[in-house]
Formats: C-alpha cells, structure tokens, sequence
C-alpha cells in the first residue's frame, strides 16, 4: 500500500470528524447569515443524535431513512421553539437558546429510556467517511444556490437592517424561523452521523462548550461566505493533531497546549481578522497588489 | 383615493406624535407633507408603511385597511419607502441593495435554481437588468460595484431612491430625499419625482426644503404638533395664515 494510503488509513476518523464539524459549522452559519446567533445548536444536535441512535438500536430502518429523522426530529422542535425565541435580538436570542440546550441536556440526563447520564451505547458504526463528506456536499450545494438567490438577498439584508428588509416586502419572521429549521435540521444530522461513527451518544457530549465550538468554527473560518465555517472548522479539528507532535517535541501535555492555542488563534482572528482565515488568500492579493504598484 | 388617512392617531406615552390627522393622497399625483421640526410627519410615514400602528383612526390603501397590517404586508400591496436616516444595507453593493428592492416582484422559486433550471436564470438576468436601470435613473449605475457603507451621502440617497422604485410602487413615500445634497443633486431628484410621478406612481414627500415641495407637488399637508393645519394646492398653502405661524411665529 502506498504512503499516501497509510496516510489517509491513520488519519480516516480525524478526516471524518472534520467532516462532521464542518456540517456543525455551517448549522451555526445558517442563523448567523441572517444576523441572528443562535446557539441551541447543541440542543438539536442532542436531538439528532439521539433520535438516530434509537431509530438503529430499536428498529430496521435503512440508514438513509436514520439520517433523515436525525435532521426531522430536531426541526420539528425548532417550530415552536423559534417562534417566541426570534423575536428577541442579539444577546438576548443567544441566552434563551442556550437555556433551551440546556434544557434538552438535562431532560437527556434524566430519562430513563436513554441510560440517563450514561447514555446509548453499542450502536452499530453505520457512518462511513464518505457519508458524511457526502451530506457536507449536500449541505454547501444548499448554501451555494442560496447565495444570490432572492432569497439569499433577503437573507443578508435581513442581517444588514431588519426593518429596512421588512418595509421592502420580505416576511423577516418567516425568513428568520427557515434559516432557524435549517440550522437545527443541519446540526441533527450531524449529530446522528456522529452518534453513528463514534458508536455511542451521552449527554455530556452536547453542552454548552460543544455549541461554542461550533461558533468557534464558524468565527475562524469566517462568515461572510457558506465556505468559511467549514474551513474553520478543519483549521481547529486539524490543529491539536498538529499540535500533538508539537506539544510532545517540547515535552508539553497536548491538552492543555490545544486549548491554550485555541483560544489564542480566536482572539487573534476577532482582533486581526474579522472575516475570518477564509480572507487570508484576499488580503495576500491586496498586499501584493499594493507592493507592485510600489 | 388611493391613500386614506381618517382620524389617525398615534401617541408616545404622553406625547401625541400624531394626533387625530386626516388627509388623502389620489393616485398618481405628488403630495407634500411638510410641517417645523417634530411635527410628526416621519411617525405618519412609519404609520403608513406599518412599522408603527396607530392608537386610534384608520388607514385605507386603495379602500383597503392597512392600519394592522405588518410592514412585509403593506409593502406587498405597493407601498414602498426610503428613510429620513438612510438605511441602505451598508454591506452590500449598490446594485444588490436594488436587487434586494426586487423582492416582490421576482417570481422564481428557489427549487428551480437548486436545479439550475433555465427559467430561474434568465429572471435573475431580468432582475439585474431591471436593478441596473434603475442605477442608471438615479445616475449611480457607474458606482453599482461598490458598496453601500463607502458611498457618499447624496449618493447613497439616489441609490435608496432607486432601492423603492425596484418593487414597482403604487405609492412611494419619500422622507426627506434631497435632505444634505447640493443644488445640482436637488433638481435631478426633482425631476426624478416629476418622471416617476408621470409614470402612475404616487408620491408622498416629506421635506424640509419648501422650495422643492411648492415646485413638484400638486397637494401639500401641513402639519404641526401632530395635527393637520393646513391642506391644499401649493398657492393657497403660502398664503395660508395658519402655515406662516407655525413656521414664523405669531406675531403677538
């Protein structure tokens, strides 16, 4: 077998999990291109996951059908969930979404059915690496035809003014809950990937530090366009095996040295670079476009 | 009539912004609506476009209610707008902030785009087409690459104006569009309004600079603390006795 073959059998499971952050990158992006942060992520993620893994342990379904409930189930609940909640604006939007991921939690941790804290475990790896890359592509073809669209345009002017956007005809509410539906849709099914992948769900896996990773992602990979979270998401699942060889040459523990990174690599990206690693190639462009003309 | 207010009413805890006003705008014509400062006249527009309800009267588009109605609702029913304070959407050209302006009247569905359907490419040509004459009327069609945030201020006026007219209007009500623009910048938006009102779209214009309004409009309300003081051609709005004090003070 060829070194790249090894390469890539060593390094199958983290390839993969970059695919899964990416998909929950993008499930913060949905929300956050319309202007609203939202970080019941975690939550629907929770509810993804857990309706996938019963679905497998409890009945016969083909695993397409799974990952389709995993992205149902926790739309279902954004209905109700984003009527009341989108009408409160930044920060406030943010800490009623965070209570309902605590919420869906806590309510895990104490039913019975599902093993309490403890969780399902022994469910069949059903995910493969291409499943998942598959749905990422699914998911920024989305993207990817809603930039530009009508509603794409609503999207963005609905993050540049609100009221300006509803006086120009654009039903915010409606545009807003539909971002909202996709984003819990988004963050279910990779949540059921992953309950599928890593053979067990817990609720201790969907708190409130794996929405921030999730927002994280979206940050540091950018949000002016779809392909910045994804991209942030690879820089930060990528990094720690990095930084694993890095940390044991010097003798560090990788753990620590990783989140100490981390957030260094946050800060600097708010302070230097607000939209994100993905302007990185642009701003090169301008640097050298500056320097030739001298 | 194509606008009806009757007996609006609107109050800010103790103050009544707007208060027990009555006037209507026929179709196709240019009405001013002037008034001194704090006379109530962007909270009438805010009530007319829905952003605000009215504590009390009614408001009819076309013989139809409108006062309960949610802004996306109104605009629907062809009423558009610009802002006393600009509010284009500062991240986004010129030309998208227009193409954003297009939004009820752009009928492709977003499935056909998913599938790259013809149909759904040649209404976003149209739609880009449409937004860039409509630069073109304002004279911002050289700047529609740039975005909203780095026009100047007179510029980022015509392009909100340009933004209004994309929906294609029944009625476009206009707040204080040549407010901080030169004099060259004020007779191309005058004879704007003028083209725009000869095209079936009515118009009502708040302004400060009374010489515009006595120029372009055929119908002018006055108002002053909320209350309608006077109505009328141009002519009689000059002599009116009641117009000259508000504005100059009794004289006793």
């Amino acid at each position: 077998m060829s070194t790249l073959g090894d390469l890539f059998l060593t390094y199958q499971s983290v390839i993969s999990f970059v695919g899964i952050d990416a998909l929950l990158a993008l499930s913060v992006y949905a929300t956050l291109c319309c202007g609203q942060l939202s970080l019941a992520n975690a939550g629907f993620m929770a509810i993804g996951a857990y309706a996938a893994a019963l679905l497998t342990l409890h009945t016969k379904l083909p695993f397409a059908a799974v990952l389709l409930a995993s992205a149902l189930a926790p739309a279902v609940f954004a209905v109700p969930l984003g009527l009341p909640v989108l009408r409160l604006r930044g920060i406030f939007l943010a800490i009623a979404t965070i209570g309902f991921g605590e919420v869906v939690r806590l309510a895990l941790v104490n039913w019975d059915y599902t093993n309490g804290a403890l969780g399902l475990v022994a469910i069949p790896q059903r995910a493969q690496l291409w499943t998942i890359y598959l749905v990422l592509v699914i998911a920024l073809f989305l993207f990817s035809r809603l930039r530009g669209s009508k509603i794409g345009y609503a999207l963005e002017s609905i993050r540049e003014d609100e009221t300006a956007a509803r006086t120009m005809g654009i039903n915010t509410t409606l545009a807003k809950l539909s971002m909202f539906v996709f984003g819990a849709a988004l963050a279910g099914v990779a949540g059921g990937l992953e309950a599928h992948f890593t053979f067990m769900v817990a609720p201790s896996g969907y708190g409130f530090s794996r929405v921030v990773d999730m927002l994280v992602y979206a940050v540091v990979g950018g949000v002016a366009t779809y392909l910045g979270p994804p991209v942030g998401a690879a820089f930060m699942t990528l990094l720690p095996e990095v930084l694993r060889g890095l940390g044991e040459s010097v003798g560090l523990a990788p753990g620590p040295l990783r989140l100490f990174v981390s957030g260094a690599i946050l800060l600097a990206v708010v302070l230097f670079l607000p939209n994100g690693i993905i302007s990185l190639p642009l701003l090169f462009a301008a640097v050298r476009m500056r320097r030739e003309r001298g | 009539m194509l606008l009806a207010l009757d007996g609006v009413e609107r109050a800010f805890g103790g103050v009544r912004a707007v208060d027990c006003t009555s006037f209507a705008v026929r179709e196709g014509e240019i009405h001013g609506l002037i008034g001194p400062n704090g006379a109530g006249k962007t909270t009438l527009l805010n009530l007319i476009s829905g952003l605000l309800r009215p504590s009390s009267g009614s408001i009819k588009l076309a013989d139809r209610r409108i006062d309960s109605l949610a802004p996306h609702q109104i605009a629907a029913l062809g009423v558009s707008r610009t802002y006393q304070n600009i509010r284009l959407f500062p991240a986004l050209r010129a030309l998208e902030n227009v193409l954003v302006g297009e939004h009820l009247v752009r009928r492709a569905p977003l499935w056909k785009r998913l599938f790259f359907l013809p149909g759904a490419r040649a209404e976003e040509q149209a739609a880009r087409t449409r937004a860039l004459t409509l630069l073109e009327r304002v004279g911002m069609r050289e700047r529609a690459g740039a975005r909203a945030q780095y026009l100047s201020y007179g510029e980022q006026r015509r392009v909100e104006i340009a933004r209004a007219l994309a929906s294609n209007p029944r009625l476009l009500l206009l707040d204080e569009p040549t407010a901080g623009m030169n004099a060259a910048e004020v007779t191309s938006v005058a004879a704007l309004i003028r083209q725009v009102a000869k095209e079936g779209h009515s118009v009502l214009l708040v302004e400060h600079n009374v010489r515009l309004v006595m120029d372009v409009c055929e119908q002018i309300t006055v108002l002053n603390f909320g209350k309608v003081i006077a109505d009328g051609a141009p002519q009689a709005i000059a002599q009116d006795p009641a117009v000259i004090a508000a504005y100059l003070g009794n004289e006793d």
